[in-house]
């Protein structure tokens, strides 16, 4: 089997504009939620999230961020510092065979903020001032685009959408890509950003989300006894992968291993998890298995974990029945906690946790965790919590509505170098 | 009426905002495609632009015979006439 490593990240989050930063801010427990106080969101039902940390305007040139959606910027800041992070360049610097090069960027939703926002033009000044750009930066796959337009990839440019699944899924095809020999060095993960009137509203509507509006930055609180929903969230969180065989030619510093990943698929209901946790199970199983590593090799968790009554307890036992007894030695997190929910944004974001936490032998503590709900057959971090020594392997998981499960297995084999070095 | 130079510095002005070229670029016989490397959907949004700023109406086949600076701004000189 052809081992994957990983060689660069990319982060631009509600907690930093860079994946430093934002793994500094998951060790410090610091949190990304906030009231909206923009005059659209008064009379929202919900009327807090998690906005970036930066704004994306001040990281990139203006006459490229005004042909990109919100969601695209975000994907090119975080996909260009995986890019250098991997010590690659641009243009004549680039040294990578384009051909052999492709892009995994996911996104849940799309341009959502600019189908708005051209239509309300369309309505308010008519059709001849729409954008010309519009299409090409509300199509989902604008962010997948834009990346693979600046790093030359030939290989193939692809972008997954299975809600808040799918920049896991994002990556579990880049392994696929280089198991099958259709590249070598893949730019994998995926963005989101939809905090904008009307999706917040619409989940709202499912009561999907948190109605906590008098204390937001304790809205995000997994697996505590008050939790009552989820907490919005934007940002992007890109990871150079490449097989082993290229990064060491090529004499790259790594900061692990993609081991592998596994999917599944409830069929159960279009938003509803299936209570049995079957399919989140099958994923972790598959994950296992695609990554020729047992249940006794895992020592952490990033769980989906999204704050949700149902949601966060089904996933503990799921936990549990993958991975049975060995269970009892797995330190299990939440970083949606922090970050709130990044959809489409959230599997690679919690796959860089999930890596670094192995990286640095340190899992990042459940914020907000005030009761912890009682007999759950996992063990939640809430305080940051030291790894083992030895070798160290991890699972993140990614579910998303219409029953998409996704579980992304790294390891620290082939660990060359921390965030530090 | 603006005078020629004023319609041009006015479109140069456009032209910066959209694609960024610097405006003493923007000079009458400069090629929107070839000298100031203005894409087919930039030419839509600078032509767009133009109708708001000058108040007049430039129908899509005529867009095509814009094609450098000096074309664009006898055709709004035409237009304004």
């Amino acid at each position: 089997m052809t081992d994957i490593v990983i060689t660069g990240i990319g982060a631009f989050t509600p907690l930093g504009a860079d994946a430093p930063t934002t793994w500094e801010g998951l060790l410090a427990g610091r949190n990304g939620v906030a009231p909206l106080t923009e005059d659209w969101a008064a009379d929202l039902p919900v009327r807090f999230a998690a906005h970036t940390a930066a704004d994306p305007l001040e990281h990139l040139d203006r006459v490229a961020a005004r042909r990109l959606d919100r969601s695209a910027q975000l994907a090119l800041i975080a996909g260009l510092e995986a890019w250098r992070d991997a010590g690659l360049g641009l243009g004549d610097d680039n040294p990578v065979d384009h051909e052999r090069l492709g892009v995994t960027c996911a996104s849940g939703i799309g341009g959502l903020q600019t189908t708005l926002f051209q239509w309300d033009i369309q309505k308010e000044k008519g059709p001849r001032r729409v954008s010309p750009f519009t299409v090409p930066m509300l199509m989902a796959n604008a962010p997948a685009a834009n990346l693979g337009l600046r790093i030359g990839a030939r290989a193939g440019v692809h972008t997954p959408v299975s809600a808040c699944a799918s920049s896991n899924e994002a990556i579990a095809l880049a392994v696929d890509m280089m198991r099958l020999g259709r590249a070598d060095i893949v730019l994998a993960g995926g963005t989101e950003a939809v905090i904008h009137a009307l999706p917040i509203n619409a989940f709202a509507q499912m009561n999907a989300l948190s109605r906590r509006n008098d204390d937001p930055q304790h809205a995000s609180r997994p697996w505590d006894v008050d939790r009552d929903g989820f907490v919005l969230g934007e940002g992007a969180c890109l990871l150079v992968l490449e097989t082993l065989e290229h990064a060491t030619a090529r004499g790259a510093h790594i900061y692990g291993t993609l081991a592998g990943a596994g999917i599944s698929a409830d069929s159960y209901d279009i938003v509803q998890p299936d209570p049995s946790g079957h399919g989140q199970s099958s994923a972790m199983e598959r994950a296992l298995r695609n990554s020729g590593l047992s249940a006794s090799d895992i020592r952490h968790v990033n769980a989906h974990g999204t704050s949700t009554p149902a949601g966060d307890v089904t996933e503990a036992h799921s936990i549990r029945r993958a991975l049975g007894d060995a269970a009892d030695q797995v330190i299990v997190t939440s970083t949606k906690s922090m970050t709130g929910h990044l959809l489409g944004g959230a599997g690679s974001l919690e796959t860089f946790a999930a890596l670094m936490a192995i990286n640095s032998r340190q899992v990042p503590a459940t914020i907000n965790i005030e009761n912890l709900e009682p007999d759950l057959p996992i063990d939640v971090a809430t305080t940051v919590r030291d790894l083992p020594d030895g070798d160290l392997a991890a699972i993140n998981n990614s579910f998303g509505f219409g029953g998409h499960n996704v579980a992304v297995v790294v390891s620290n084999a082939h660990q060359s170098r921390g965030l530090a070095s | 009426m603006a005078s020629t130079e004023e319609i041009r510095s006015e479109v140069a002005q456009i032209v910066n905002e959209i694609v960024g070229v610097a405006p003493e670029d923007v000079q009458l016989d400069k090629s929107f495609a070839d000298d100031l490397d203005v894409d087919s959907l930039s030419m839509v949004e600078i032509v767009v632009a133009c109708e708001e700023k000058f108040g007049v109406t430039i129908p899509q086949e005529e867009q095509g015979n814009l094609k450098t600076v000096g074309d664009a701004v006898a055709y709004i000189e035409r237009a304004q006439a």
